[in-house]
């Protein structure tokens, strides 16, 4: 049976991993290769580097990063962040990312979606969307209130807008439409950060979650949010997503992979333990 | 030395730093000439079949290849490796392959009856993307002191049907039970991603290196 997947999220920032690792035992705990192993051994089902370099040399590093990980973990990576064409894909697949995610550059340009997956294969390209919701909060859904936000209906559908430029330009974009047709162009998979759950570590946005999961026939990966094991657990069975992505509770050595899938596995979500 | 075939965009570093990690010899090689002194041959591949197929027989890989199938050299196929070894493939319109083994390569349906949902069928979701348990057929060589139901790394949205039961060595189950590995004498292909697929692939890498070695 196919399993459901557990993703750490590491950033990278100039090479290094910027957020903390619970692995304290690690030589360089900044080192994005020597990070990637210790999640290899915990047996991470896959690792997403997210660059957020901003220098005119990120493509020279982050290339070194990929080539120097994929040596040493034998884990399937996904790289994201200032994608911006074909070039920059076939260079981080040929250093050995497996997949790559495009964000901005896709909302700019559809069709480089399109071009990506006919020239690599659709099983590469993640569709990574930052959804924001509007409208108002339904009571106890897990995520923040927002009073700026002037609500719509009462009984309306919750909706989400898509924002680019690490969060920080609206598009006009409907979340779940945006989903959709990213897959119609060839994504193979949709990563889906909720930008209201994101940090808060209280829970994932399930009715974004379960909105995407239920549109699309391409897995679906959960993203922000994640503050316990109990919120792993919904955002796979309540949010339908096929994998759960999370970046603080690994790190900081709150929870370890090991104990999360444990976890999920007594709760009957097949997972590999 | 294992030669592992560049059959051209594909990531092959992962493949090569694998037998790297377990101690075995092991080089990506660009000229078909180089696959006769190698002691195994791994045939990778990633991407669509028609353009592998034609990848390989323009850098003249397909004669060689052949020739050293015959002589009973250790080769390993992975993914797409798999699948070239096949009669035809319906991927993208109807294709030819290597047709060592009888049988095609088919897509996953997309919906299959399933007697627990509402309107009594199941979505899959294609690419079957992720890790899957590989349920042995019998005993593979390769496979030694890998527990059977094990966990492999997959990503692929086609799937092989050989004509011959026989050759199948290990099935999964995505909707449908699917041949997830074949072996045929001096021949393994594995659908999933052994070079992905943590000390487990890397276990299944150093039993193929061993096997071609000796």
């Amino acid at each position: 049976m196919l399993a459901r997947r557990i993703i750490p999220c590491l950033d990278v920032k100039d090479g290094r991993v910027v957020k903390g690792t619970r692995f304290v035992d690690l030589r360089d705990a900044g080192d994005p290769a020597e990070v990637a192993e210790r999640y290899d051994r915990d047996r991470a089902d896959e690792l997403v580097f997210l660059d957020i370099t901003a220098s005119a040399e990120r493509r020279k590093i982050l290339i070194e990063v990929v080539e120097k990980t994929a040596a040493m973990a034998f884990t399937p990576l996904t790289v994201g962040g200032g994608i911006r064409d074909v070039d920059d894909i076939r260079a981080l697949l040929l250093a050995g990312a497996d997949k790559v995610s495009l964000n901005t550059a896709a909302v700019q340009r559809p069709n480089l979606i399109r071009e990506a997956a006919e020239r690599f294969g659709s099983q590469c390209i993640v569709l990574a969307i930052d959804a924001k919701r509007k409208g108002i909060r339904v009571q106890g859904s897990g995520f923040r209130e927002r009073p700026d936000h002037e609500p719509s209906t009462m009984n309306a559908e919750p909706e989400w807008e898509v924002y680019i430029h690490g969060g920080r330009t609206p598009t006009g974009l409907d979340a779940v439409a945006w989903a959709d047709q990213g897959v119609s162009l060839g994504s193979g998979e949709i990563l889906l950060t909720s930008m209201d759950c994101d940090g808060t570590r209280e829970g994932y946005d399930l009715d974004l979650t379960a909105a995407v999961a239920e549109q699309v026939d391409v897995p679906v990966i959960a993203s922000g949010g994640a503050g316990t094991v109990e919120h792993l657990y919904e955002a796979l069975a309540i949010g339908k997503a096929d994998a759960a992505l999370a970046a603080s509770i690994f790190h900081f050595g709150e929870i370890s992979v090991p104990e999360a899938k444990t976890y999920l596995s007594q709760r009957g979500i097949p997972v590999r333990l | 030395m294992i030669a592992i075939i560049d059959s051209g965009i594909a990531n092959l570093r992962s493949v090569e730093k694998g037998f790297e990690k377990v101690g075995v010899a092991a080089r990506v090689v660009k000229e078909p000439r180089l696959l006769r002194d190698a002691a195994g041959i791994v045939l990778p591949g990633v991407g669509a079949f028609a353009d592998g197929i034609a990848t390989l027989k323009a850098a003249g890989f397909i004669e060689p290849l052949m020739r050293e199938i015959e002589s009973g050299k250790a080769i390993l196929g992975i993914c797409l490796g798999l699948h070239f070894l096949f009669s035809e493939s319906e991927e993208f319109g109807l294709h030819k392959g290597l047709d060592i083994l009888r049988g095609r390569v088919r897509r996953f349906p997309e919906s299959v009856p399933s007697p627990v949902s509402g309107d009594g069928t199941l979505r899959l979701k294609i690419p079957h993307m992720g890790w899957n348990q590989v349920h042995l057929q019998r005993e593979v060589p390769i496979l030694k002191g890998i527990p059977d139901g094990s966990y492999f790394y997959f990503v692929h949205s086609y799937f092989v049907e050989p004509d011959e039961r026989g050759v199948i060595a290990g099935i999964t189950e995505y909707g449908i039970r699917f041949t997830s590995m074949i072996w045929r004498d001096n021949l393994f292909a594995t659908q999933f991603h052994p070079e992905k697929s943590q000390a487990l692939g890397l276990q299944l890498l150093a039993n193929f290196g061993s096997l071609a070695e000796r």
